[in-house]
């Protein structure tokens, strides 16, 4: 089809733009500078910085635990929720399911932070930025299960149940199998959104807790330096491995067919 | 007479999707009700809220509009409304103008190359977006080669030295960059479902290359354009981070002004009564697109 | 006692009556066919007997008993579908095992009859093959064996042969005939294609909005029509309107606006004074040129309007005295001529005394 030029050249500019300003970070984290400002020279230096920052290191270990908690939990509820939506189309869940996803993410946090202190009476801490992030990754988790499952031939639930097999054996034998790539990349993408969530996070952590985006907030309104840059790096390094498997594993899925 | 066959399918029917909408009616609906209510009380002595049910009669308590009456007395605050609109649609604006290029070209390029432009897009996606807006620090920082390639093209006109960074500009680069690729994405997903015969056809009957994007190409994307705007308009009206970082004191937007109330001031009822003015905002704007695209749907 | 038995079986879904108040009985070992147009019924009628929807009044018997406490799972009857249904994750052999799996067979027996199943379905060297690398008559036969394996009781078919092209159905039909004639497995076979439903089935029930039109075996149903709806649907009918002159014994006197007077089978019902139709198979309308002398006593004459060559046949419409166009069928059998008549030419139209069935309005 037509690709002049003019197309050509627009979208290498947008590509350009997407990608520089990473390029920028990642290439100065490798700099003999304290300041982001003219390269020096190449060093490890911040990186060992970074490995022995205690806190940050915490911080990773929290990030960690939560991302794997909460996703484990929105897998599980997500796709429940991305079944029901799709076999049974109820109208309330789809609604209920997709609006922590679309809506501006500071009034989930704010809501929570009001719901956990004046009526459960709970400390911020781990518990509640769990439960903030599989709110908000159930969404995700049901889009992409219920785009496995447009796809597919209705009728092959029926025969199963049609030829012998139970709900829970039609399930086991049918549904998961030819959901599993589905509920995989939703997991992941559940990970990866909340090893990367701040807003929300920044909400319900309270004073205990703290994950890798907070720190990097704290370290970017406080003291910038270059470890900043190291931890964007890996931390970048980490989610792209967790995009790749995940767009390997439920192709079509993630090529934003499912928005 | 009795269907218990029918009975037995809704039992799993409600297994499967009670335990979601449990959980999202507890920590997603009660939240949002809880904050209705909360924006019609008092503040607490000490921040948070005041009691419903007061002990001490000198303190307040029940329920009053106070909150709402405090947002409308000051025009400062309108004012905030109002920009964090104005800066939320240039940044769907611009959004827009740089996607459709490259959602273009991604929608007519042949299958593999797609795939593989797909996932160029979706990569800067992976990073946090404090780190994306961290990377424009660096780029617009005064130390930066950008700032002074800008203040030496200054120069030349007997202009002081701007700073980029701080700024309104910096402002709106930092939200352009952070939400475009949730306009690419659904962009890319209406125009590579377009039957490139309607093209041909267009050609066939005279129309030229502007044309046929005018008439053709464009009206069949609304529908496109529509969601990718509201994928970056509604996260756009409750952004704070952004402001806060590449922004100057004078820079804030609602994000700020519900953040400063909930861990600033503690203010809580007058920042229950910003997010749900906030919420109906962006629910106001969610329907509209939802209408537009509703009308438009059989374009596509 | 009747294998499977529908008593006042009626389901309707808000306003619309899809299944009314319908009775009938199907035998064991017997081929039988629900025949009608789409929103008739009979898929409705198919899915309460595999289990999918009850009916909101009536009852399902199966050997007398009534199916409503069975779940689809253990009612012992298995369904093709439309769409094959086959599980793309799975293999042929265990698409084919898989209802002996779910009922926990042990494994040799499981390995045992699937080979079988495969070999009655002529797919034995397709056990490891996948349901995407299988033509569509491939995956008909695993379906077929898959529904098969277990012995049910009945095999339900859900316009099966819809999705295959004209060759391929036709050798499948064919198929289906032996296999069921082989096994003794009562089919209940699903269908709109009239043609298919005359070939395959022992006995057909002729659907329209919810309600049997006729019940009756192939070929009383295409010999003898009860009413305009049955006759019209299947085949092709010329039908002419028709007032009854007299209805003595051996034949019945029909008189017809601007062409005369017509003699038919007699039938008891029709008195002098009657309004009906007059329903003739067009291949029971000898066409001959108009010079020619034919001897029967139903002859008119006409002109040829159109002609439709379909290869070993040609129906010839013709237009007659008084305006009705009639559809005479002629085989081709004479070597070295394609088609006898031209559009134009004039023709004589004849039928014997005792064609044709009389249909009150």
């Amino acid at each position: 089809m037509h690709r002049s030029p003019a197309l050509w050249t627009a979208a290498i500019l947008t590509y350009l733009f997407l990608y520089l300003p990473l390029v920028i970070v990642v290439a100065y984290s490798f700099n003999d500078s304290r300041l982001n400002a003219e390269w020096v020279g190449f060093t490890w230096h911040w990186y060992r910085v970074l490995l022995q920052d205690a806190g940050m290191l915490r911080a990773a270990a929290n990030s960690l635990f939560i991302a794997f908690v909460a996703s484990s939990a929105a897998t599980v509820l997500g796709t429940m929720a991305g079944i029901a939506m799709q076999r049974y189309r109820l109208r309330l869940l789809p609604i209920m399911v997709l609006s922590p996803v679309a809506m501006p993410e500071i009034l989930l946090g704010v809501s929570l932070l009001l719901f956990f202190i004046q009526v459960l009476n709970l400390t911020l801490g781990m518990l509640s930025v769990i439960i903030a992030h599989i709110t908000f990754c159930i969404g995700f988790v049901a889009v992409i299960v219920r785009a496995r499952l447009v796809g597919m031939d209705e009728s092959i639930f029926e025969a199963a149940r049609d030829l012998g097999a139970t709900p829970w054996q039609a399930f086991r034998h049918v549904t998961l199998p030819l959901i599993l790539p589905a509920v995989i990349a939703g997991f992941l993408m559940s990970f990866t959104l909340s090893l990367d969530d701040f807003v929300i996070t920044f909400f319900t952590a309270g004073v205990g807790v703290s994950t890798l985006p907070l720190q990097i907030y704290s370290m970017i309104k406080i003291a910038v330096t270059p470890e900043v840059n190291a931890v964007s790096t890996l931390l970048m390094l980490l989610t792209l491995t967790l995009l790749l498997l995940a767009s390997r594993i439920a192709p079509d899925v993630l090529k934003g067919r499912a928005v | 007479m009795t269907r218990p066959t029918i009975s037995r399918a809704h039992l799993v029917k409600w297994l499967v999707s009670s335990p979601p909408l449990l959980f999202l009616l507890l920590f997603f609906v009660a939240p949002g009700i809880i904050m209705v209510v909360a924006s019609f009380r008092y503040p607490g002595e000490f921040g948070g809220l005041a009691a419903l049910y007061s002990p001490t009669p000198n303190l307040p308590s029940g329920l009053t509009a106070e909150a709402y009456r405090f947002f409308f007395s000051d025009p400062i605050y309108a004012e905030i409304f109002v920009k964090s609109f104005a800066v939320a649609l240039a940044t769907t604006f611009i959004c827009l103008l740089m996607a459709y290029p490259l959602a273009l070209l991604m929608a007519r390029s042949p299958k593999r190359q797609r795939d593989l432009m797909v996932l160029l897009v979706i990569m800067p996606f992976a990073s946090n977006f404090l780190i994306r807006a961290y990377a424009w620090m660096i780029i617009l920082g005064p130390q930066s080669a950008l700032s002074r390639l800008t203040n030496d093209f200054l120069l030349l006109f007997h202009a002081g030295p701007v700073p980029l960074l701080f700024s309104p500009v910096a402002v709106l680069v930092g939200m352009v960059y952070v939400h475009l690729p949730f306009m690419i994405l659904p962009l890319y997903t209406n125009l590579e479902r377009h039957d490139p015969l309607l093209l041909d056809a267009a050609q066939d009957l005279g129309a030229s290359a502007w044309q046929r994007f005018w008439r053709v190409t464009f009206p069949l994307s609304l529908p496109g354009i529509f969601a990718g705007s509201a994928l970056v308009f509604i996260p756009a009206l409750g952004v704070f981070a952004i402001p806060d970082i590449l922004g100057g004191t004078h820079d804030m937007l609602i994000g700020n002004l519900i953040k400063e109330q909930f861990l600033g001031t503690r203010d809580w009822p007058f920042g229950s009564a910003l997010s749900i003015l906030l919420t109906v905002a962006a629910l106001a704007w969610a329907g509209l697109a939802a209408g537009l695209a509703r009308r438009w749907r059989h374009y596509a | 006692m009747a294998l499977l038995e529908l008593r006042n079986v009626t389901r309707r879904f808000g306003d619309f009556v899809a299944v009314d108040n319908v009775s009938l009985a199907i035998e064991a070992g017997e081929f039988f066919t629900l025949l009608g147009p789409s929103g008739s019924g009979k898929t409705t009628i198919l899915r309460m007997i595999a289990g999918f929807d009850l009916p909101d009044a009536g009852q399902i018997l199966l050997d007398g008993r009534d199916l409503a406490d069975t779940p689809a799972e253990n009612r012992p009857v298995h369904t093709v579908f439309q769409s094959y249904a086959l599980f793309p994750h799975l293999s042929v052999a265990d698409n084919v095992a898989f209802p002996l799996r779910m009922a926990h067979r042990p494994s040799e027996e499981i390995q045992r009859r699937t080979q079988q199943a495969l070999q009655q379905v002529r797919l034995p060297g397709k056990a490891a093959a996948y349901p995407h690398q299988l033509s569509g008559g491939e995956k008909q036969r695993v379906a077929l064996a898959r529904g098969l394996i277990n012995r049910p009781r009945l095999l339900l078919l859900d316009e099966s042969l819809g999705a295959l092209d004209a060759k391929l159905r036709e050798e499948m039909q064919v198929e289906l005939i032996g296999l069921q004639r082989e096994l003794g497995i009562t089919f209940v076979f699903v269908t709109h294609a009239q043609d298919e439903a005359l070939a395959l089935s022992h006995r057909i029930a002729v659907m329209n909005r919810g309600r049997v039109e006729q019940l009756d075996e192939p070929d009383k149903l295409y010999g003898f029509p009860r009413n305009r709806f049955v006759a019209d649907f299947i085949g092709n009918i010329n039908m002419l309107d028709a007032q009854v002159l007299e209805n003595t014994h051996g034949h019945l006197q029909l008189g017809i606006d601007g062409l005369g007077e017509v003699l038919a089978p007699s039938m008891p019902g029709p008195m002098a004074g009657g309004h009906g139709l007059l329903a003739l198979r067009p291949e029971q309308v000898r066409i001959v040129a108009g010079s020619e002398d034919i001897d029967l006593k139903n002859r008119f004459s006409g002109q040829v309007r159109e002609l439709l060559y379909h290869g070993d046949v040609t129906i010839y419409t013709v237009a007659l005295a008084n305006g009705a166009l009639f559809k005479a069928l002629r085989p081709n059998s004479t070597p070295g001529r394609a088609t006898f008549f031209e559009v134009g030419d004039a023709v004589t139209v004849a039928w014997r005394h005792d064609a044709g069935v009389f249909l009150h309005d």
